[in-house]
């Protein structure tokens, strides 16, 4: 299985997404925002969080005009995997591939602490290892968390099971308390917690392993 | 030529720093102020005879995200 973690001038979590697809099995390549092109045969594409381009203009706004990022529309177009956590989620809802936006934290401050979250649904490549209702632990560290759509958007995605994650406390203001968000045909996922770091033992805690070890499992299957 | 494009929330989506602002305001002794929206000015020196419309453009693809923002175009 190949996963293709991109990398914008302000990534930092860039080589942490990369370690815990590579101990869940995947082969990784780190690809620079300017390339135009995906290297073949990726299987998904993670896109990771940070700050980049400096939070310029709105989080993610810049990063989803870069050339890499037309190729994760078209490799997404083409039914292809990818994840987005934290910026990498801001950057997936300002390329349009996830519905929504991710605006300032409610209480303005920048939130960051490990926090609890239940799994809504198990039926994703990525939330299979997992039962719903399970509670899980991964860190959150953001200052533009507070997920905002409107009425139609909310309801076509509780309708189509395709909120993935809840925050049991809302950290951030966030509607109807959602952390994480699937795409229609829920290969793309979007979350602000990090599941990247909650992987090693020495992170404090191991709840992320299941998400990337299924999602490895699934796409070498598929 | 030059274009000033003004973006703010929309109606009904909270502003949070909007309120902070506020809150300070009164914190100041600033009576009476019952609400603050906080936007952005973007202003574009541009070729002389490019068109509103490309500006609205500009706007809906990169400038403005209309998922949560509302903006308007002047050209000066």
């Amino acid at each position: 299985m190949r996963a293709a973690v991109l990398v914008f001038p302000g990534s930092n979590c860039d080589r942490d997404m990369a370690v815990a697809l590579r101990a869940a099995g995947a082969e990784v390549e780190m690809v620079w925002h300017k390339d135009a092109d995906l290297p073949g045969g990726v299987d998904i594409v993670a896109v990771p969080g940070g700050f980049s381009f400096g939070d310029y203009l709105r989080c993610g706004a810049i990063a989803a005009q870069s050339p890499i990022c037309k190729a994760l529309v078209a490799h997404v177009k083409r039914g292809g995997y990818a994840l987005g956590v934290c910026n990498g989620f801001q950057v997936l809802a300002e390329t349009g591939l996830l519905p929504g936006a991710l605006m300032r934290n409610a209480g303005l401050k920048f939130v960051c602490k490990s926090i609890g979250l239940e799994v809504v649904t198990s039926n994703s490549a990525f939330t299979e290892g997992y039962n719903a209702g399970d509670v899980v632990t991964y860190p959150v560290a953001h200052h533009d968390g507070n997920y905002v759509a409107d009425e139609a958007t909310l309801d076509q995605l509780r309708d189509q099971d395709r909120v993935a994650f809840r925050y049991s406390q809302n950290p951030n203001g966030s509607t109807a308390n959602i952390a994480g968000i699937l795409s229609e045909n829920r290969r793309v996922l979007g979350m602000m917690p990090h599941p990247e770091r909650a992987v090693d033992a020495a992170h404090g805690g191991t709840d992320g392993q299941a998400l990337f070890r299924t999602l490895v499992g699934q796409l070498e299957n598929a | 030529m030059k274009a000033r494009v003004h973006v703010m929330l929309k109606n009904g989506v909270l502003d949070p720093q909007g309120e902070a602002v506020k809150h300070a305001l009164g914190t100041l002794g600033f009576e009476g102020v019952d609400g603050v929206r906080q936007g952005k000015v973007i202003e574009l020196d541009l070729a002389d005879g490019t068109s509103e419309a490309t500006v609205t453009e500009m706007c809906e693809k990169l400038l403005a995200n209309t998922v949560i923002e509302s903006y308007s175009v002047e050209l000066v």
